[in-house]
């Protein structure tokens, strides 16, 4: 479908794109596209004013902060995937990164656009999370940093105020003895995750010393694991780490939709997890 | 309503456009560019993938205000004085079409591909067309013509 009548206005800055943003509540920050847009050809959403940040500069690239990566909102996925500091700092975030959607989509959606539309079912969420990333939003008052874990609200609701556009987030760099993975069970090849797991975990003689594990579509919002990241702490590499992965769903409340039930989510939860934490494990 | 500037198939256009307008309505109904169709209207299918500023692109997903300033390539700028891209020619002769409506996304997606994986493997053929549906089924063939294509293609390049 055609989508509904809006406005359009390119500001050439993010102090711009706030005034325009704060002046007009149904206006929306246009990033790369690639969600928004099935969305308002399906007429699902009837924003007034499309706020395009997609180009401003001060918003794309990523960076080697020292003990953080941060990436630019506008970065795009490819860009993101391409990136030898995301590479080398946070592997999590590259290895999900290449999983979203395809190579086209990959082009034009970004990175900050996915964690602002926070979908539950998109990939970055959840890796966000695990990762206790910061993401940093921008208004006309100024700047404030929001742990991830106060980011997410709601399904397809952030924490970002009206007015407030995202910025970027900052990604810790987890140090040595850390492996990573991003397990996602998915229809189609493109299709979102019907389950996904980010697995971010720290090896130590032969046991797992610490695992954080983020949970996509688990959830109205990206969730954490908290059962079995408890679980796992101090089990031997090995047999029982599957035990381990049993409480993966613990307090989760998955959606139930045409391509699963919520507990065939609970159940894929606990599958994945396993696959992750032994991939992220360098078990084979 | 907002004016923009698009290159198009190596042609400058300047244009007043509606900020709803799609790029894949500009290109066909404003600019007659009809070779790239519209699919899925859901991002899905990949049959309106064209090259915006060399990298592929879903044009239904794309509006043409944010193709401002932009080089787009279309299926109907590969060729060259009548003769088809070698990608083109590929699948011509592998008969890698049925009906032929994903056809011209199938075929810039392949070149996209190409600029990371020059020679790729079968399986990274199918990975990097993961966003190109194809409803005849023909997905053999269309991987027998990416890797002709790209054999076709490599020659070209190392031509003296």
């Amino acid at each position: 479908m055609i989508p509904a009548r809006f406005d359009y206005v390119r500001p050439g800055s993010v102090a711009e794109a706030c005034q325009a943003l704060a002046s007009d509540e149904d206006a929306k920050v246009l990033a790369g596209g690639q969600s928004l847009l099935p969305l308002l050809r399906l007429r699902l959403a009837y924003p007034s004013t499309l706020v395009d940040v997609g180009r401003l500069p001060e918003l794309k690239g990523v960076h080697d902060r020292g003990d953080h990566v941060f990436i630019g909102a506008m970065t795009t996925h490819d860009e993101v995937v391409r990136s030898p500091v995301v590479r080398d700092g946070c592997p999590l975030v590259a290895l999900a990164a290449a999983t979203v959607a395809d190579r086209a989509i990959r082009h034009r959606g970004t990175f900050g656009g996915s964690l602002a539309h926070a979908d539950p079912a998109g990939d970055l969420p959840a890796v966000v999370l695990a990762l206790d990333g910061v993401l940093v939003a921008r208004s006309e008052e100024g700047e404030r940093d929001i742990p991830a874990a106060d980011f997410f609200v709601d399904y397809l609701e952030s924490s970002l105020a009206p007015g407030e556009i995202l910025a970027g987030v900052k990604l810790p760099k987890l140090g040595a003895g850390w492996g990573f993975h991003y397990e996602k069970f998915h229809r189609t090849a493109q299709a979102w995750a019907i389950v996904g797991v980010a697995v971010a975990l720290k090896r130590s003689n032969g046991a797992i010393a610490e695992a954080r594990i983020g949970l996509t579509n688990m959830g109205p919002t990206p969730v954490r694991a908290r059962a079995a990241e408890a679980a796992l702490r101090g089990v031997e590499l090995g047999d029982q780490v599957r035990q381990a992965c049993e409480g993966a769903a613990e307090g989760t409340s998955p959606p139930s939709d045409l391509h699963a039930q919520p507990d065939y989510r609970r159940h894929l939860a606990q599958v994945l997890t396993h696959r992750a934490v032994r991939a992220a494990s360098g078990s084979p | 309503m907002p004016r923009i500037t698009v290159t198009v198939d190596g042609i400058a256009y300047e244009e007043d456009v509606e900020p709803r307008l799609l790029l894949v309505h500009l290109l066909r109904e404003k600019l007659g560019k009809t070779g790239t169709p519209v699919g899925c209207d859901t991002s899905n299918c990949g049959a309106c993938t064209v090259m915006l500023d060399g990298a592929s692109v879903k044009s239904c997903s794309v509006l043409a205000v944010q193709a401002d300033g932009c080089d787009v390539v279309t299926i109907e700028g590969l060729g060259v004085n009548g003769s088809m891209h070698p990608m083109q020619r590929a699948f011509h002769e592998e008969h890698a079409l049925q009906c032929g409506y994903c056809t011209p996304g199938m075929v810039m997606a392949a070149i996209d591909l190409l600029r990371d994986d020059p020679e790729p493997s079968e399986e990274a053929i199918r990975q990097g067309l993961e966003g190109n549906l194809c409803r005849c089924t023909g997905y053999c063939n269309i991987v027998k013509a990416v890797r002709r294509g790209a054999q076709e293609m490599g020659r070209t390049v190392s031509a003296p």
